[in-house]
């Protein structure tokens, strides 16, 4: 195996990736907010500058296409200036971003599936990946087998292929930082729903990585 | 302890969010399991290659044209 035993005792970092403030500190984004509510745009300019990339990436894994990723980013960023007042601070503002992010996507594909119900519980209850079949190691750095655009093209199909209501689940939880409880607010689900989401995601994505990663055994190309 | 309650615990483990207790039990497991060692250990590499590689790019050109309609729409009230 790759990971020493020491390693057991130092897990992964699982950083999130918005800094969150400690209870008595105030998010930057809360100042940022006060000042678009005060009419100063280029408050919001700063803000929409911040997060456009993560709004498109989940706009894209939720819908699943470009044109569609483009329209859901600016809708959402749109609605949301316009919704502003009714943002509580209750929730930091990118999760309250997120949400209308989701949202927006999920009207989306519905418009395409022409009005047929579209919601992240879609395809959940799959026993696939739940438990692992497929125990093979992978290989040290797999990688580094594969080009950047090769690479890429794995990880989107594989993803692709997850039930809509784990992929959703694992893109905000994993990809996107987003807390396990923010998860939850964000896609209505309770916290359990989203921990039995995320271990099925994950088992699930790491199995079918297991199909390209897998360690060779000798002799084999 | 199984390898179903190794399973049940792996996502806490991976997030680390288990007990002191519940950890020793955990790596005890691993210590005679090489199937969990290696579905622990390719977990966690899903998620670090997930996180470190952007698989829907947003190219500058297209980021720029995206975030100026967003703003001229503000500008004038939505």
């Amino acid at each position: 195996m790759t990971d020493s035993p020491d390693d057991f005792s130092q897990p992964t970092a699982m950083a999130t990736i918005q800094p969150i403030a400690g209870e008595n500190e105030q998010h930057p984004d809360v100042a940022l907010v006060e000042r678009v509510r005060g009419g100063d745009v280029s408050a919001y300019d700063t803000l929409v500058r911040k997060y456009e990339r993560q709004i498109f990436r989940i706009a894209q894994h939720i819908t699943q296409n470009r044109e569609d990723a483009e329209d859901v980013m600016q809708d959402a960023f749109l609605k949301a200036y316009e919704k502003l007042e009714q943002f509580q601070g209750n929730s930091k503002f990118y999760t309250w971003l997120v949400r209308i992010a989701v949202n927006e996507s999920l009207m989306r594909l519905r418009k395409r599936r022409t009005g047929k119900m579209v919601s992240i519980d879609e395809d959940v209850e799959t026993e696939e990946g739940s438990v692992p079949r497929d125990l093979a190691d992978w290989a040290p750095d797999p990688e580094q087998n594969y080009t950047q655009s090769e690479l890429a093209e794995i990880l989107r199909k594989t993803i692709q292929g997850l039930p809509q209501g784990f992929r959703v689940v694992f893109v905000l939880r994993d990809v996107e930082g987003l807390s396990t409880e923010e998860t939850a607010e964000t896609l209505g689900l309770s916290v359990p729903a989203v921990k039995s989401r995320l271990l099925r995601a994950r088992l699930q994505l790491r199995e079918r990585l297991t199909r390209y990663f897998r360690q060779k055994k000798g002799g084999e190309k | 302890m199984t390898c179903t309650e190794f399973l049940a615990q792996l996502d806490d483990l991976i997030d680390d969010e288990v007990t002191a207790e519940m950890r020793a039990d955990l790596k005890e497991h691993l210590r005679g399991c090489d199937h969990c060692e290696v579905t622990l250990n390719t977990t966690r590499k899903t998620i670090e290659i997930y996180r470190s590689h952007e698989i829907y790019d947003l190219p500058n050109d297209l980021r720029d044209r995206l975030h100026s309609a967003i703003m001229a729409r503000c500008k004038k009230g939505c």
